[in-house]
């Protein structure tokens, strides 16, 4: 790995994020209507019922400094997103921005990390399985199935399942993470928090198997036709060395790239999945932002959701040329 | 032009033995079938609120009963349903012929044209669409059909810039191309006559895919409550249900019926853009045996 492809890949990472902040800034600027005056308009509303609604005016006008010329604003934003200091939430009002969404973030982190990986790990298998010449034939049959999951949206399963394994049937609990705020983490409360998981998981798996099965079926489908697996095949050894060691190895490599991009928009797709099932995470807090009007934390989670794909690409970028040393050579 | 049309009509015979391609179409002309005839049995206006009786079971009246806002949920479907393909196309169309023209230029022309439009279009793909579709949608008032489908487009071209670049990068080596250029045509009018044509059924395949992620996106946001509030659609129909919690309620009139109408369009979409990968892609086809 040279000194310049990590630099390159860094500069893209701040690139990105300075994208985004810079969206963050501009586009309330350039909507039609005055959404600044829109925000003091609803606290001005809100005045008798939020305590120290007057706080968050002063701090809406100092954070926009609205009276400083548009250059020194855009700076002092950049300086502030930079900071990690987003600003007040109104609808939580003593909770920051930064400190609801850290609050929701370990909950959207844990579903979304493990779901991704299960429907992963079982779709590339099963994607090289249908690929696979000496496969059983039940393998091959999953096809059709798979392709009309990956078609239908994660939310829209979601609402299906919750309808069909909780409401009717009450298998499972009707949403939210856990029966009662964990404080500590002994067995019984870990059960619990993966007992809530499995609904908002399910979904996200049986939506995500398709897609992962359908990319290594078309990257197997590559490999068979290569000449290591006639010379892997002549030289004796076991099927299953050849399927695993040779044939998947290699095709998994354009599946972990898009692990990456799958792991950032997953983020934002699950949003749905968590309104849902009122699942505690930055989906859910995102939907009660908005309805509640409170723009700054709309932003912040729009930010924390642009970060979070950087991130995950920053890294799949750095780890990748150890996984293909072909790549170091573009 | 009349090789584009060639290229077209071939490409559609073929489609046309595609049982994918027809499966596809069957479902879609029973959904414009469904709301193109609709309006002439169903009254529209009732699906505007306070029109009908409000929480109505389906009956030999109300077929789908009617919601807490007294719509009468046969109407908002039939409605809905163009509401939401119009959506989709045009955001599509837009998208796809901002991402044809970029891919164009950056795969032909190549270059610094090509290294601008391919690292903004690549560091545009990293952004997840739905955090800049909130933001702008969150700051706009109101919003309708055309303003949304604007948006999305704005945040989805990049994709077919993407298959389209690198399609146009492998023709420009083809030797009919070399050929028309080396008898003096101007670049304009080989891309016009011998690229553009090439790339036809691909752009279109990326139509069709642009058209369901538009959808995916509008209807995410519309659950979300950013949908537009005075037009009746699929999404938000789903939103009111979801607030109005028609869960618990038990009223499942209220959310089924825009769920299914959307994994219909969804799957539709869906085999489409398989038969025209079938089309663009010859190796695809031959994989298949």
């Amino acid at each position: 790995m040279t000194w310049n492809y990590v630099g390159r890949r860094v500069a893209m990472f701040f690139a990105v994020v300075l994208l985004a902040a810079s969206a963050n800034f501009l586009i309330p600027r350039f909507a039609p209507g005055d959404p600044t005056a829109a925000v003091l308009e609803q606290l001005m509303s809100r005045g008798q019922q939020v305590e120290g609604a007057g706080d968050i005016v002063q701090e809406y006008r100092e954070r926009f400094g609205l009276d400083d010329p548009l250059h020194i604003q855009y700076f002092r934003y950049l300086w502030n997103t930079l900071r990690f200091d987003l600003g007040q939430s109104i609808s939580f009002f003593p909770q920051t921005v930064s400190s609801a969404i850290l609050d929701a973030l370990p909950w959207t982190i844990g579903l979304l990390l493990v779901s991704t990986f299960i429907a992963f790990g079982v779709g590339s298998l099963v994607g090289a399985l249908i690929a696979w010449p000496g496969a059983p034939r039940a393998v091959k049959a999953l096809v059709p199935g798979l392709m009309m999951l990956s078609a239908i949206p994660y939310y829209l399963l979601a609402l299906i399942i919750l309808y069909a394994l909780a409401f009717s049937s009450g298998i499972f609990p009707l949403g939210g993470a856990y029966s009662s705020y964990p404080r500590s983490f002994d067995f019984e409360t870990v059960v619990d928090i993966l007992y809530h998981a499995c609904l908002p998981a399910l979904s996200i798996v049986l939506a995500g198997v398709g897609f992962w099965a359908l990319g290594m079926r078309g990257a197997m489908i590559g490999t068979l036709g290569e000449d290591y697996l006639t010379l892997a095949e002549a030289k004796g050894l076991k099927p299953r060395r050849i399927f695993f060691g040779y044939a998947v190895r290699n095709a998994m490599l354009p599946q972990v790239t898009s692990l990456a991009i799958a792991l950032g928009t997953a983020a934002s797709g699950s949003v749905l999945v968590e309104v849902a099932f009122n699942y505690p995470g930055i989906g859910f807090l995102l939907y009660n932002a908005l309805r509640s009007s409170d723009y700054f934390l709309v932003q912040g989670i729009a930010f924390v959701l642009v970060l979070t794909v950087a991130i995950a690409v920053l890294i799949l970028d750095l780890v990748y040329p150890f996984l293909d040393p072909r790549i170091e050579r573009q | 032009m009349s090789n584009v049309l060639r290229t077209l009509r071939a490409s559609l015979s073929f489609a046309l033995a595609n049982p994918k391609m027809l499966a596809g179409i069957a479902i879609l002309a029973v959904l414009l079938l469904f709301s193109f005839v609709g309006p002439m049995f169903v009254d529209l206006r009732n699906a505007e609120p306070i029109s009908v009786s409000t929480n109505q079971r389906p009956s030999a009246e109300l077929w789908l009963g009617s919601d807490s806002g007294g719509r009468d949920l046969l109407a908002v479907m039939i409605a809905a349903t163009p509401q939401t393909l119009r959506m989709g196309v045009l955001a599509g169309a837009l998208g796809v012929a901002f991402g044809v023209f970029l891919g164009l230029v950056a795969g032909y022309w190549g270059g610094w044209r090509d290294r601008v439009i391919s690292t903004v279009t690549d560091t545009m793909l990293t952004i997840p669409p739905l955090a800049i579709l909130l933001v702008v949608a969150a700051s706009m008032r109101s919003i309708t059909v055309e303003i949304m489908a604007v948006i999305i487009a704005a945040l989805s071209w990049m994709f077919a810039a993407r298959i389209i670049r690198a399609q146009v990068l492998s023709l420009r080596e083809q030797n009919y191309v070399k050929m028309a250029k080396l008898s003096g045509m101007s670049d304009l009018r080989v891309v016009l006559t011998e690229v553009l044509p090439n790339i036809v059924p691909l752009a279109f395949a990326a139509f069709v895919g642009a058209v369901s992620g538009a959808i995916l996106a509008g209807i995410g946001l519309e659950v979300l409550g950013l949908g537009p509030q005075n037009t009746p659609t699929l999404g938000m129909t789903i939103y009111w249900a979801l607030l109005y919690s028609a869960f618990s309620r038990g009223m499942w009139w209220w959310w089924l019926p825009p769920i299914l109408i959307l994994i219909a369009l969804f799957i539709s979409l869906f085999l489409i853009t398989a038969a025209l990968d079938e089309v663009a892609n010859p190796k695809l086809r031959r994989s298949r045996k």
